[in-house]
């Protein structure tokens, strides 16, 4: 199952089988990180040269063009995704990371996890206002994290244009805690 | 041969991209903090160019990449040579069957972990981090590889640190860096 918008049937025949071939590769590890986690492992797509240059090469067709100068990627699995796309599209690379990780003054942000909290911060700095960012990870889940990465971009003023995954797991209902943001995913995860 | 003797007109660009923060993460570190890179879309660019004319063609299958900065060099040089990327994390981050190596800190020891079956024996490899310092790092990724046969071509990194002497602990492997920072 895919989620997209409109797409002209052309772009169904073309793509259908890339991301076959990006799902078939994705590796799923049973009860990771806990018991009753089905751990949805990118390494293995990483593995498979050609089909990790699909996956970058579906979102850059995406984005090309759109006047988007920020990639903000979330730590860490977001930096593996992250900067290739911003290469290919001219934008810049924005690392958003766990607490005390980054060197320079920054803004932070907290969130919510299933058992108490965690915190995002981006350097202060790092994006002017008005700029046009995409937010990548590897996957949404309850889309906690993407929400607090939404925030801090917008906080400074810039404008999230989309947030994009290779992954998404529909049950969690992270697309409903976007705030109305766009999400574009290459693969379903029931 | 280390850093481009003759240097190459990018380096200079790639250096002044790169931002020192004095006393992080603690009193007396000169912090190398490549993000500033990261936001000059131009230096970025040649800086992964720069990794990938020395090893586009030269029948490396592997970049290894060091978590988490090591992230953010290594896939697109991997996606430019055609090789596999294959991230070296910190305990219990990989989900699958891992193959741990234990390093030693200035205080204590960390571990270095690569999954089971990412690479083969007789792949060529190279390993990426944005920094070395002491070395010690880049020494545990050396290890993993080689003990599941893996032939260790090179280590890249955007800077080095030489008063660490980091290269020295690398014995017999060569260390290729953009920027040398004293």
């Amino acid at each position: 199952m895919l989620v997209r918008e409109q797409l002209t049937m052309s772009d169904y025949r073309d793509k259908d089988p890339l991301i076959h071939g990006i799902q078939s590769k994705i590796r799923v590890v049973p009860n990771f990180p806990k018991p009753g986690i089905m751990f949805q492992d990118i390494t293995t797509l990483l593995l498979d040269p050609k089909a990790f240059k699909d996956t970058i090469d579906l979102f850059v067709e995406r984005y090309k063009g759109k006047n988007i100068s920020v990639v903000a990627g979330i730590e860490a699995r977001g930096f593996i995704f992250g900067p290739p796309i911003a290469l290919e599209i001219g934008a810049k690379f924005v690392p958003l990371r766990k607490p005390k990780k980054l060197p320079g003054k920054v803004i932070s942000e907290e969130y919510v996890l299933e058992y108490g909290k965690d915190c995002l911060e981006m350097h202060v700095g790092a994006v002017e206002p008005g700029e046009r960012a995409l937010v990548v990870d590897d996957l949404i889940a309850t889309g906690g994290t993407l929400c607090a990465a939404m925030q801090l971009l917008e906080r400074v003023g810039a404008e999230v244009v989309e947030c994009a995954c290779v992954i998404e797991l529909p049950d969690l209902k992270g697309r409903e805690r976007l705030n109305g943001k766009p999400l574009y995913v290459l693969v379903e995860s029931h | 041969m280390a850093s481009q003797d003759e240097q190459d007109p990018r380096i200079s660009k790639i250096s002044s991209a790169i931002r020192v923060i004095p006393n992080f993460p603690k009193p007396g570190i000169m912090f190398q903090d490549i993000t500033t890179l990261l936001l000059d879309t131009k230096a970025f660019r040649d800086t992964i160019d720069l990794f990938v004319e020395r090893y586009g063609g030269k029948d490396i299958s592997v970049v290894a990449g060091i978590e988490a900065r090591g992230f953010i060099f290594g896939p697109p040089i991997a996606l430019a040579i055609g090789a596999k990327f294959v991230p070296m994390r910190k305990p219990n981050k990989l989900p699958g069957e891992v193959i741990s190596e234990e390093y030693s800190l200035e205080y204590g020891t960390d571990i270095m972990e690569m999954h089971v079956g990412a690479v083969q024996a007789g792949e060529r490899a190279l390993i990426i981090d944005d920094l070395i310092a002491t070395g010690g790092t880049l020494c545990a990724a050396i290890k993993l590889l080689e003990r599941v046969g893996v032939h260790v071509v090179e280590c890249a990194c955007v800077i080095e640190l030489p008063e660490l002497k980091g290269r020295e602990r690398l014995g017999d492997k060569p260390l290729f860096v953009l920027v040398s920072s004293t």
